[in-house]
């Protein structure tokens, strides 16, 4: 059997075939004991709690009259859909994610190309250069919130002053811009440590070949480097998205929830432990989880390279 | 896993491939087991759990303390070893946790029955509800039968507030009020003067004609961040002296009635014409700040933030006026909150934690704050026999009477013009307040911007009271 | 293909060639830097100033510097919750990356069937906001007696952070040459000593990274920890958070106790990075 038909049939992972010879079923079995640990552990911590909050979505619980705990039926669920609460959280979600993922992409990128180089001083630049995601999240929201955009007395705005810029009232005018600010400072490191891991798994030869060749190092970004990054931009982005839809530091932190920067995360926080409601916060979970699946399905198989070319842009 | 480092060339024909950087790994790795074994070997060691317990001794009770971090609390902790030397079979374990963090860590631990928490500071929102579900431990009885821990040397309002049915339910250890701050030295430089008992349009009149944008210094500070604690706890003692209310005698929500309306209205006003940049960031802390910085002439909020104004190295130490909380309606409006020690009914130690609480708000433990600490840094605001101090007078002459006579004023039953069925001032004693305060104060954020109108904001409000109030109404039929 | 090519691969062709244009691009690197760095560095700058320094405006750059903030910080024990954060971390670090590294990799060089349908699921797993499952989670814990206990949160790290794990580590198995794979299977290597002896320290920069990120997430991890934990195995994060006083002045004092609890970290990253400047160009050989 030649290489390439061994490959083949490992990818269709289909049951075992007449032809298939001994090596195929023992990688097969091989690949299944090697991915059966990870798998069992995600459903065991995962799962359990997921149903426990699918048990408590049905249950009427305030904890403040734990008295009055009764069987909810789909009370939870009638009332999470019309609340009128939710939608202007996802759309806040949406766009505060989406904005600080497409930026901290960007400039994790360009952080990334101008860290790809040997400089002085290289080693000390980088890792100056991930702190922001290294600090509590907590204490970047207060540091941000009191040294950098307080509108009387923080950097930004002084800074502003030196260039006659007027002072912004950041969390009262634009408390959504202040989320995003803070989310795309802190998360950029993490898009750039994975974008620069993509560029430095690029073929060197190649690049050296094109450069031989007489193209320019704009071209030759464009042309090489840009397409071998897809997959790592995808994986940057996938999981940038799914982390910051979970954050809620700097909202809860810097603008209280007023305005435009009410996302999901806080919404749920706020039913849980300021309305107190045990079970209803369980059913906007729930509602959550369904929707994201939703729209992930259509996003990841529609887009993502991993789902749409035979072999995942690896093999 | 890894193995050791050997030769890394394989046998056979493998072109082009070196295993550079193996020994990298490799190493990494040694340490990374020697880590994990260490760590490990350490957690066994430490009973399996974590590190938390150690210095845990047996024949010593230990009481674990969820509190808040105060510097009231803070100077606590540091006296314990004073409480520690007194009663040497008692270890108290202080877990300090910041406001909202330890509000959700110690209603879910009530709520569900937990008995994590032996000792904890309650505020006086959660004391009479928490008493009335039996979370607490009934104090009465205890605290009434050592005559010298006095206590009817407790201001009545402050009683009231720990009270439930007559029943006390735990112990004073902090009490403010509120009241209007404002620079002497501005007001005689701009030759105004304050009135003795303000009213609040006076205090809008001053404000207007004492901001200063060249100097970049607002009227005066009032709070604007969203939350029940926060926009609200000065807006609704405005509410109440306007002859607003968030609920009337039959639990129908006032939110958008004309007292309460009139009184936001004058609120957002005033902080846009002559309040500070920003207001939606605006809690204590920034006002303290901002009115430390000499950038707000007036400043209307809790009685303890003189403390913090008036310490050496302060730079508006010494230039402060303080004067009652502005009025309309009524005779008084400051506020009253109590930080309160309270033990959990489900707490093995009972005995233990009631003496570590006694210790902490009896008299003897303010002497010993103002001895060792400073006579300024006294837990203020709980024991009338403090303002009576003449070492404590000469602490904190400038505010310490004012405190006093405000304390004793106010009205936590009825604190308004019209009457209210609950007990308590600047919020409603039921558990959905902080949900109705919460999203009533961020509809209110949003008008500051103009992004939302305060008739708006208020609709949304009453809608979201109302739901609250008619749970209450199902509950009183009970 | 000669050994000359596969040592030439390992320093990869400048970009940019002349002496001008590299020290133009070196000034505006650590302008940016700079630039990014700048809120850490004021943290740190804070935490030597008094409070009412620290509250002051204009901002003040010079004034009084001390450690007394770091005396407040240890004199309120820090030791103890370094100590939990860092055997929780380090544990839970261990276990993700010991279950994601064969998994990641039975879901792109040795791919199981359906591997797709996996990757999504583990994904989905992130997809439940913590708030809304939080209580349930902590009534489950409470009946089974593991409340207040590292290990029950460790456990609760590893799910949180596999999926992450396994997606990054899956992006960089499946970027090994597969001439390479086979040239080990050439060689008579069982597919375990393909997977740890010839895939992995290729991708061992990636490894780094994710190793790292992981890390990060655990050291830094505030929410789980508050509600889950009270006396015993209570870590740096909400040790931290205690500091947040709601009628005092607190910057500088948080800004201390933040610098200690992120110097681990920065050591941690140190490490992870230098891993990353060494040869993923291993993989350039085609």
């Amino acid at each position: 059997m030649t290489a390439v038909a061994a490959s083949d049939l490992a990818e269709t992972g289909t049951g075992p075939t007449i032809n298939e010879s001994r090596m195929e079923r023992s990688e097969r079995s091989f690949a299944r004991k090697i991915v059966i640990p990870a798998f069992a552990v995600a459903i065991i911590v995962t799962q359990i709690p997921f149903l426990a909050t699918i048990y408590y979505s049905f249950q009427n619980w305030d904890l403040a009259r734990p008295e009055a705990r009764s069987f909810a039926w789909f009370h939870n669920y009638a009332a999470v859909v019309t609340n009128g609460a939710f939608l202007p959280a996802l759309l806040n979600t949406v766009v505060i994610v989406g904005s600080s993922v497409i930026v901290s992409l960007v400039l994790g990128l360009l952080l990334a190309v101008l860290l790809d180089r040997k400089f002085p001083g290289r080693a000390v630049a980088r890792t100056l250069l991930i702190t922001p995601f290294l600090v509590m999240p907590a204490a970047s929201a207060l540091i941000w919130k009191w040294s950098l955009l307080d509108a009387n007395v923080g950097m930004i705005n002084w800074a502003f002053g030196l260039v006659g810029i007027p002072p912004v009232a950041w969390n009262t005018d634009f408390p959504g811009m202040t989320v995003v600010f803070v989310l795309t400072w802190q998360y950029t490191p993490f898009m750039m440590l994975i974008l620069l891991a993509g560029l430095q798994s690029q073929s060197g030869e190649m690049l050296e070949a094109a450069q031989v060749d007489g193209a320019g190092p704009i071209r030759i970004f464009r042309t090489m480097t840009l397409p071998h990054l897809r997959t790592y931009a995808e994986l940057a982005i996938l999981l940038g998205t799914v982390l910051m839809v979970q954050v809620f530091d700097p909202v809860n932190i810097m603008t209280g929830g007023a305005g435009h920067s009410k996302t999901l995360s806080y919404l749920l926080y706020e039913r849980a432990f300021i309305g107190q409601q045990v079970g209803e916060a369980a059913a906007y979970g729930v509602v959550t989880v369904i929707v994201t699946i939703a729209v992930a399905t259509v996003a990841l198989r529609t887009l993502f390279r991993v789902f749409t070319e035979e072999g995942g842009g690896g093999r | 896993m890894f193995g050791n480092r050997r030769s890394t060339r394989a046998p056979g024909s493998r072109p082009g491939f070196r295993r550079v950087g193996m020994r990298q790994p490799g190493r990494h790795r040694a340490a990374l087991v020697a880590g994990v074994g260490a760590a490990s070997l350490m957690l066994t060691v430490s009973g399996c759990a974590g590190f938390g317990n150690l210095g845990n001794q047996p024949g010593v009770t230990t009481i674990t303390l969820a509190s808040v971090n105060n510097p009231q609390m803070q100077d606590l902790a540091t006296l314990l070893p004073e409480f520690e030397k007194a009663h040497p079979d008692i270890k108290v374990n202080v877990i300090m946790m910041e406001e909202n963090d330890l509000r959700n860590a110690t209603t879910k631990d009530v709520a569900t029955r937990g008995g994590q928490y032996d000792v904890m500071t309650v505020g006086a929102y959660e004391v009479p509800m928490w008493g009335r579900n039996g979370w607490l431990t009934d104090l009465t009885a205890k605290a009434k039968a050592d005559p010298s821990y006095d206590v009817n040397d407790f201001f009545k309002p402050v009683q009231q507030s720990v009270s439930y049915d007559n029943r006390i339910y735990a112990a004073p250890f902090y009490g403010e009020s509120s009241f209007l701050m404002y620079r002497k030295d501005l007001f005689q430089k701009a030759g105004l003067t304050m009135p003795a008992h303000p009213t609040w349009q006076q205090v809008a009149q001053l404000a207007a004609k004492l901001k200063d944008p060249s100097q970049d210094r607002a009227g005066i500070c009032l709070r604007g961040k969203p939350g029940w604690g926060e926009q609200f706890a000065p807006l609704t003692t405005v509410v109440n002296t306007f002859g607003g209310q968030w609920y009337n005698m039959s639990w129908d929500a006032q939110v958008n009635k004309p007292g309460f309306s009139n009184a936001v209205n004058f609120y957002v006003n005033t902080i846009k014409q002559s309040g500070e940049r920003d207001p939606a960031s605006f809690g204590f802390t920034e006002c303290l700040n901002l009115f430390q910085q000499g950038r707000a002439a007036m400043w209307y909020d809790a009685t303890s933030a003189a403390g913090t104004l008036e310490t050496k190295g302060s730079p508006v130490a010494g230039k402060v006026g303080y004067v009652s909380a502005p009025v309309v309606k009524t005779k008084e409006s400051g506020w009253l909150w109590t930080w309160n020690l309270a033990i959990n009914s489900l707490s093995k130690h009972q005995q233990a934690d009631w003496e570590f609480v006694k210790w902490a708000t009896s008299k003897q433990y303010e002497e010993l704050v103002g001895q060792r600490l400073g006579w300024a840094r006294v837990p203020p605001g709980t024991r009338q026999s403090l303002y009576a101090n003449p070492q404590y007078q000469q602490a904190s002459s400038a505010f310490a009477g004012l405190t006093a006579q405000t304390l004793r004023s106010v009205d936590p039953t009825h604190p308004g013009v019209d009457p209210q069925p609950w007990t308590g001032i600047q919020f409603v004693g039921i558990p959905e307040f902080q949900d109705v305060g919460n999203q009533t104060s961020q509809q209110i954020a949003n008008t500051f911007s103009g992004g939302e109108s305060v008739a708006d904001a208020l609709d949304k409000g009453q809608r979201i009271a109302q739901i609250a109030g008619d749970t209450q109404k199902r509950e009183a039929g009970k | 293909m000669s050994a000359e090519v596969s040592s030439r691969v390992r320093t990869r062709p400048r970009l940019t060639g002349r002496r001008v244009g590299g020290l133009g691009i070196t000034v505006l690197t650590w302008v940016v830097v700079f630039l990014f760095f700048f809120p850490v560095l004021w943290m740190i700058f804070t935490s030597f100033k008094t409070e009412q320094a620290a509250a002051q405006f204009p901002p003040s750059f010079i004034t009084h510097l001390s450690f007394d903030r770091y005396a407040t910080v240890f004199q309120r024990g820090m030791g103890l919750y370094l100590a939990n954060s860092a055997a929780l971390s380090i544990l839970s670090t261990v276990a993700v990356m010991a279950l994601a590294i064969p998994a990641a990799y039975g879901l792109s060089v040795r791919r199981v069937g359906r591997w797709q349908d996996l990757l999504f699921f583990f994904i989905s797993t992130k997809f439940m906001p913590v708030a809304a499952s939080i209580i349930p989670v902590f009534l489950l814990l409470r009946v089974i007696g593991a409340l207040d206990n590292l290990w029950a949160l460790g456990v609760l790290y590893v799910g949180m952070n596999l999926p992450l794990a396994i997606w990054m580590m899956r992006s960089f198995f499946a970027e090994v040459p597969y001439a390479v794979v086979e040239a080990a299977q050439i060689d008579g290597a069982s597919y375990s000593r393909e997977l740890w002896r010839v895939s992995l320290p290729i991708v061992a920069p990636g490894a780094a990274a994710a190793a790292l990120i992981c890390f990060i997430f655990a050291w830094n991890e505030y929410f789980l920890v508050n509600l889950l934990t009270a006396v015993v195995a209570r870590t740096t994060p909400p040790f931290l958070g205690s500091f947040v006083d709601g009628r005092g002045q607190f910057l500088a004092v948080l800004s201390a106790a933040s610098t200690i609890a992120v110097l681990p970290v920065i050591i941690a990253g140190w490490v992870a990075q230098k891993r990353l400047v060494r040869g993923l160009a291993m993989g350039a050989v085609k």
